[in-house]
């Protein structure tokens, strides 16, 4: 980890892209966070496949979100089998392996919004309800809970000033700061790109190449943790190897 | 206990993360009020919190509503109707209620009605806002209660009072019925320093041995809880009598306190006393608010711990046992299912045959008892410690006084 003031480093990428404006090709230090999700309940819950379709259509916009990344931060002993709960619950609530085999494979980040995810999902679960010709039900304390939740963002102090700095400690960095990262920022807008991707353009060009192989991954089919080590295991391939080794 | 004590059993940046949400919030006035300053899960956690909020240079206190022998009484059937019970509470005993509640008003109003924020603890205090017309802050009704299943009429009347406040906290989402204000949800957490939960001396741990009668040589099964039907001591006695057949040396210690607020433990502690006659190795032990070292040894001279409520709020005395690296076997039900995964930190059972069944199988493998021990602790740690809690209030008092933002930035 470095401090603010990483001055050799920085000139030296500054003398080999012979820059001549710092001010529009060095970036801020990378900040690293860390995060945390706290949950709320919406008090909306279906205890059948009819009513999880009309819910659906009505809950808040984070809800559906929550469902389908929130899980991605809770604690497991095992991979998920099912990488969203809409898909989990129909399996082990609905019993229906048909139904949660095709949620399962819905991707969130094909979805340039959330209102398209949503309408997905719902497709999804109407075809199901004319296929089967029957409305499937959980027991009662197996109904589908839709959830919200509320995200505290800490600053970890953790400053990088160059991209080689950071490659050597993707896979430290905390699980919560890696999600804020990698995962919500493809929420924010105006980019809706991954942070590391984001501060990498401010380099000029540089590092196109890098971010071409962050762009590649698909973050959703995973566990963070592995998914943290594959970032890191592309930052320090770019760096290690090739013409940018050292 | 100081904050940065926490810091070598969660790690710095824990200590950090409390110290950046607190910031903003410095100077600010907290109240919690709950029914009872001894015994139960509410009064420890309030026990730790309030010093380590203050640390924070929020200005917390924690005041007790006080009523007759008739409010506990009512209190406690709210308590067992909101759980599920359909036993009517007589209009007397309703009265008494908002009677009570009108003169702890009268007594607390001054630090209450200027107060920024007000956490409200269980049904108990619920009807306080009606009678603080001039409160200043967001009042706060904390549940720690399996809501799922209430009897209509006691939550009828309980919601009129709940849906004033300005929020609520859930220990699980199933607990959380329809209300209009924002539901958080926030399991509750140990103390992993304080006196039940902190490594003991040799001498504290075999200090059980002589002082309750158990033989270290056999294996022990314990349930710790309060003498409760909802904790079913009498299913904890059927289990191990079906488990003693198999292993004929096996003893069981059933031990727990009286809460100031709950009527009706003597008489579950004589149906259990009945229940445990003429088997010696059946110890059913009455402990005192305070015996938080007593519970950490008997916990800790388990080979199994069990908690087989029929209904749990969250179960406390699980993530206890799960931190001092026991397998747990639980009642499938509440917040006992958010701590135990099967074959991963215990076993989750539905009758005494099934708790007997997983005591036979844990009493045969050490190894598997070892190994679901470590990770029962780690997943305390990273999960149900007071520091998290914490976190997750101050957090919620953000989102409160910042209602319109999703998310909560520190830089």
């Amino acid at each position: 980890m470095a401090l603010l003031s990483p001055k050799p480093e920085m000139e030296k990428v500054m003398e080999e892209n012979v820059i001549q404006d710092p001010q529009i090709l060095i970036p801020d230090p990378f900040a690293v966070k860390d995060c945390a999700l706290i949950a709320l309940a919406t008090g909306k819950r279906s205890q059948n496949l009819r009513e999880l379709s009309n819910n659906l259509r009505e809950i808040p916009q984070a809800s559906v979100y929550y469902h389908f990344w929130g899980g991605l931060l809770l604690p497991r002993f095992e991979e998920r089998e099912y990488n969203n709960d809409f898909a989990a619950w129909a399996r082990h609530a609905l019993h229906d392996n048909t139904l949660a085999e095709r949620l399962a494979v819905v991707d969130p980040s094909e979805h340039p919004d959330i209102e398209g995810l949503r309408h997905e999902v719902l497709d999804i679960v109407e075809q199901r309800l004319d296929e089967v010709g029957h409305v499937p039900w959980s027991k009662i304390d197996q109904q589908f809970e839709f959830l919200l939740s509320k995200m505290v963002v800490f600053d970890t102090k953790m400053r990088f000033n160059t991209p080689r700095e950071l490659a050597g400690h993707v896979n430290q960095l905390p699980l919560g700061g890696f999600f804020y990262h990698f995962i919500d920022a493809r929420r924010r807008p105006p980019e809706k790109v991954d942070d590391f991707s984001s501060w990498l353009a401010g380099f000029g060009g540089e590092y196109d190449a890098l971010r071409g192989k962050l762009a590649a991954v698909d973050p959703y089919f995973t566990t963070l943790i592995q998914l943290r080590k594959r970032i890191s295991d592309i930052f320090e391939d770019y760096f290690e190897g090739g013409e940018h080794g050292a | 206990m100081a904050l940065e004590d926490y810091a070598s059993v969660v790690g710095p940046e824990v200590i950090d993360h409390l110290r950046q949400l607190a910031r903003p919030l410095k100077g600010m006035k907290v109240v919690h009020i709950n029914s009872t300053k001894l015994g139960g899960g509410v009064a420890e956690i309030l026990d730790t919190l309030i010093p380590l909020t203050n640390e924070l240079q929020i200005d917390t206190t924690w005041e007790v509503v006080t009523g007759s022998a008739d409010f506990y009484e009512c209190t406690k059937s709210i308590h067992n109707g909101l759980q599920g019970s359909q036993a009517p509470i007589s209009d007397r005993l309703w009265r008494e209620y908002e009677k009570t509640n009108v003169d702890n008003a009268e007594r607390l109003r001054g630090l209450l009605e200027p107060a920024d924020i007000v956490f409200i603890h269980d049904p108990q205090p619920a009807a306080l806002i009606n009678h603080c017309p001039n409160r200043k802050g967001k009042w706060i009704w904390r549940c720690h209660i399996d809501l799922s299943h209430p009897s209509r009429p006691v939550w009828k009347y309980l919601r009129q009072h709940v849906a004033r406040h300005d929020a609520s906290i859930f220990s699980l989402a199933a607990f959380a019925p329809p209300l209009q204000h924002p539901m958080y949800l926030i399991p509750p957490s140990i103390n992993p320093l304080n006196d039940k939960n902190r490594e003991l001396t040799p001498e504290e741990r075999n200090s059980v041995y002589g002082q309750f009668g158990i033989d270290p040589q056999r294996p022990l099964v314990s349930q710790i809880s309060r003498f409760d039907r909802f904790k079913d001591p009498i299913g904890v006695i059927q289990a191990y009598k079906l488990a003693k057949k198999f292993t004929p040396g096996l003893q069981l210690a059933l031990a727990g306190g009286g809460a100031t607020d709950d009527p009706e433990g003597e008489i579950v502690l004589n149906e259990v006393r009945a229940a445990a006659e003429g088997d010696p190795d059946i110890h059913v032990i009455l402990l005192p608010p305070d015996a938080h070292v007593s519970i950490n040894a008997i916990q800790r001279a388990s080979d199994i711990v069990l908690q087989k409520s029929t209904k749990e709020g969250f179960g406390l005395t699980v993530t206890e046992a799960l931190w001092k690296g026991k397998p747990v076997i639980g009642g499938d039900t509440g917040g006992i299912r958010l701590q135990i995964t099967n074959h991963h930190t215990g076993f989750l059972v539905s009758s005494p045959e099934g708790a007997a069944l997983r005591i036979r199988y844990l009493l045969g493998d050490r190894q598997k008892r070892e190994s679901i021990g470590e990770k029962g602790r780690e997943y305390v740690r990273n999960n149900f410690l007071i520091t998290r809690h914490l976190r997750e209030y101050l957090t919620l008092i953000h989102g409160l006084i910042n209602p319109e933002r999703d998310r909560v930035e520190f830089n």
